[in-house]
């Protein structure tokens, strides 16, 4: 954190658009609009996949028919025509790359764009980098070093090909098919993501990362992750998104589960800022997307996220904390401004005896926006002296958005230790003034404003998202205060 | 150094200051006093550059510039400093960050680069052993939690930090205890020099006993009604408020 200067933070202010709003001209593979059966054939036949594989998509695409999109969340949008939306768009010039040096310079040039030299990662950084452009995975650096310590880390595909008996064991285990309407979705079509197993004991020595892009019109994302965590070992996982500036919506809907086996710890930490849509509320993306865990005994997992981008998100990642003594944890910063809706926040299911859990989440609204916080604690009557603590903190800018907290709580079991904290506070024009007065700019008062509002969420970050996610924070709430 | 001329202020549509003329020089300290409602925190927000006062007549110079069409930060980093009588919280901000943000802002505003940070380090550590100011405050939140004693001396500890040209502390008396009020005094003594000015808007002569001020004005109703040596504090003191209105009407 030392060698990042608030000189950096201000020059990223001056880029006042959407900054990651570029468009690739890649060639790329994209298959008609429209979802039937003989569309997740193809997606299945064009990824080479087994056929139990197939089996499994065309079991998911018959659950998804019955199904009805939710309406419960706190957000209004128009409901997406998934018979208008492409499944499958891939870089054309797939399917393979041994090395880097194989992949399209146009897209090598989209990673510079985006910050992510792969060769500079692979030397200098120490993060192991999947990198998943439309539906498809096109590059994982590091992988030699990591085979080295059995820990598996590639894209999805290669793992049903390379690994399907760890694939079939763990895919919808945590995240049913049958879960919810995008869950359903997200498994008929998914076209690629990341896959990652940790072998017994092993401390996975640097951290994983996957990076997300939609680039193609018309397209939707779905992509699907699987951390298995076997015994004893650690892992700490990094994502991260980003879109195109477009006018119409495009919706993104993923699937990601988390296997902590005993005593093993995952950390996973998301930078989300998909196309928010423009100061009108024209375009964006909508997040619709399905993270849960699931934690044996004395296991642990730490959802850690930092929402900034997206029309409408519809998330909550989960703990299903299975094992005796088990620990689940979410933090959560959720930046809404002009039209963005969120309604996010997390579960936490209690089910063994001493599991203990933390929600932290911070909503952080300006403009005309809406930003929910929705959060269950379950406690259920055989988990003797769970815990649980939870605060819920908002900070509103202006008179015409809006926060709100649904909390839930169910215990079944008398002797549970369940705790609810919320504040709402909104900046004030004297801290404003306060700021002005010691040579700060309004710009820059809020961004001090709003990262210490943040601060123990941002804390819990790894240190180069820690970084990259104040930028964002600031670069979000441009021009929020008039 | 600061020259102002026929100052008129208002606030929603309410005046406030009617025609003030001030002029001080480097080196000086000047008291401003005068009852409550007079206009004494108008003047230094209006110095500082608050944009909820319309200024509708008249003008403010700062070494030869006029400061109207300058931001309250444009201001601040010409030098410009108030120490608030209310210093508001900021959750989450140590205050080491936040002075450090303030300092590099400035300098940056000037056209010069950040201060580097074992510069920063040094400066900290001097500042806050003159001013008796515990390392552990200063990564606690700004102003969050902090007693009245702690506000006022950090906002001193702000200033000893950004060391500006034109220092004007707003009722920085107010919340004190004697031993606090005797270190905030030592400092402010301490930073003054030929090349600085400060203005002390106080409602009592007691801080006047301990920054000794060079002129004192007195405010009432939005124009300076009386200034003198300080020895006028003393006879306000003496006399209350009540004998200066008297005088005013008479």
């Amino acid at each position: 954190m030392s060698k990042y200067t608030e000189d950096d933070l201000r020059e990223e202010l001056k880029t006042k658009e959407y900054e990651y709003g570029f468009y690739t001209d890649i060639e790329s593979d994209t298959i008609p609009i429209g979802l039937t059966e003989d569309v997740v054939r193809t997606i299945s036949l064009k990824k080479e996949e087994p056929q139990w594989m197939t089996d499994w998509r065309l079991e998911a695409f018959r659950i998804w028919k019955k199904m009805e999109e939710p309406d419960w969340a706190n957000v209004n949008y128009d409901k997406p025509d998934f018979q208008a939306i492409s499944y499958y768009s891939a870089p054309s010039n797939k399917p393979k790359y041994n090395s880097i040096d194989e992949v399209d310079p146009e897209l090598l040039a989209t990673f510079e764009k985006l910050g992510i030299s792969l060769d500079e990662q692979k030397k200098l950084s120490g993060v192991a980098m999947d990198v998943v452009v439309d539906s498809v995975s096109v590059a994982t650096t590091f992988k030699k070093t990591l085979s080295e310590k059995g820990i598996i880390f590639c894209s999805i595909s290669e793992a049903i090909k390379e690994h399907p008996q760890l694939v079939k064991k763990y895919l919808g285990s945590v995240v049913p098919r049958t879960d919810n309407f995008y869950a359903a979705l997200n498994s008929a079509v998914f076209s690629d993501g990341s896959f990652c197993y940790i072998p017994k004991g092993v401390r996975c020595p640097m951290e994983l990362s996957t990076y997300f892009r939609i680039n193609q019109a018309g397209t939707g994302q779905f992509e699907r992750t699987l951390v298995i965590a076997d015994k004893e070992s650690y892992v700490s996982y990094l994502e991260g998104c980003t879109a195109p500036s477009r006018d119409e919506n495009q919706l993104h809907a993923a699937v990601v589960e988390l296997i902590a086996l005993d005593d093993a710890e995952i950390k996973y930490s998301t930078v989300q800022n998909w196309f928010p849509g423009n100061a009108e509320g024209k375009g964006g993306v909508f997040n619709f997307v399905t993270k849960r865990g699931i934690c044996e005994t004395r296991a642990k997992i730490s959802w850690t996220q930092v929402e900034t981008g997206s029309a409408v998100t519809w998330k909550y990642p989960s703990c299903i904390l299975k094992g005796d003594y088990s620990v689940g944890e979410f933090y959560s910063i959720a930046v809404t401004n002009n039209f963005q809706q969120a309604d996010t926040g997390t579960k936490m299911i209690h089910l063994g005896k001493h599991t203990k859990s933390t929600i932290i989440s911070k909503g952080i609204s300006a403009g005309k926006s809406q930003n929910s916080y929705r959060g269950l604690v379950h406690v259920s009557s055989r988990a003797d002296h769970a815990r649980n603590f939870s605060q819920c903190d908002s900070l509103l800018m202006g008179n015409e958005c809006g926060a709100h907290t649904f909390p839930y709580i169910e215990a079944k079991n008398n002797n549970a230790k369940i705790e609810h904290e919320a504040t709402t506070s909104k900046i004030g024009e004297d801290q404003i003034f306060y700021c002005n007065q010691r040579g700060i700019d309004t710009e820059k008062a809020i961004a001090l404003i709003v990262n210490g509002f943040s601060k123990e969420v941002l804390n819990k970050l790894p240190m180069e998202f820690a970084v990259e996610a104040q930028k964002l924070l600031e670069i979000s709430l441009e021009g929020s205060v008039g | 150094m600061l020259k102002i001329k026929d100052l008129h202020a208002s606030i929603d549509d309410k005046d406030i200051l009617r025609g003030i003329n001030l002029e001080i020089n480097a080196g000086e300290v000047h008291a401003i006093m005068g009852p409550n409602g007079s206009g004494k925190s108008t003047l230094a927000s209006v110095i500082s550059g608050h944009e909820d006062y319309d200024v509708s007549q008249g003008s403010i110079e700062l070494e030869g510039e006029s400061l109207e069409d300058l931001s309250a930060e444009e201001r601040a980093h010409k030098g410009v400093f108030l120490s608030f009588q209310y210093p508001v919280e900021i959750p989450g901000v140590s205050v080491t960050n936040f002075v450090k943000t303030a300092i590099n802002e400035s300098r940056k505003g000037r056209g010069l680069e950040d201060m580097p940070a074992n510069e920063m380090l040094q400066k900290i550590r001097e500042k806050s052993e003159l001013l008796k100011i515990d390392r552990k405050f200063l990564s606690r939140s700004l102003n969050d939690g902090f007693s009245g004693g702690e506000k006022k001396r950090n906002e001193i500890f702000q200033m000893a930090m950004l060391e500006p040209k034109l220092a004007i502390l707003d009722e920085t008396d107010s919340g004190l205890d004697i031993d606090a009020l005797r270190i905030v005094a030592d400092g402010v003594n301490t930073l003054k020099n030929k090349e600085n000015a400060v203005i002390v808007i106080t409602h009592y002569q007691r801080l006047l006993e301990y920054i000794v001020p060079d002129f004192v004005h007195v405010l009432y109703n939005g124009r300076i009604v009386k200034s003198g040596g300080k020895e006028l504090a003393l006879e306000l003191e003496a006399k209350g408020y009540d004998w200066i209105k008297s005088d005013v009407i008479a």
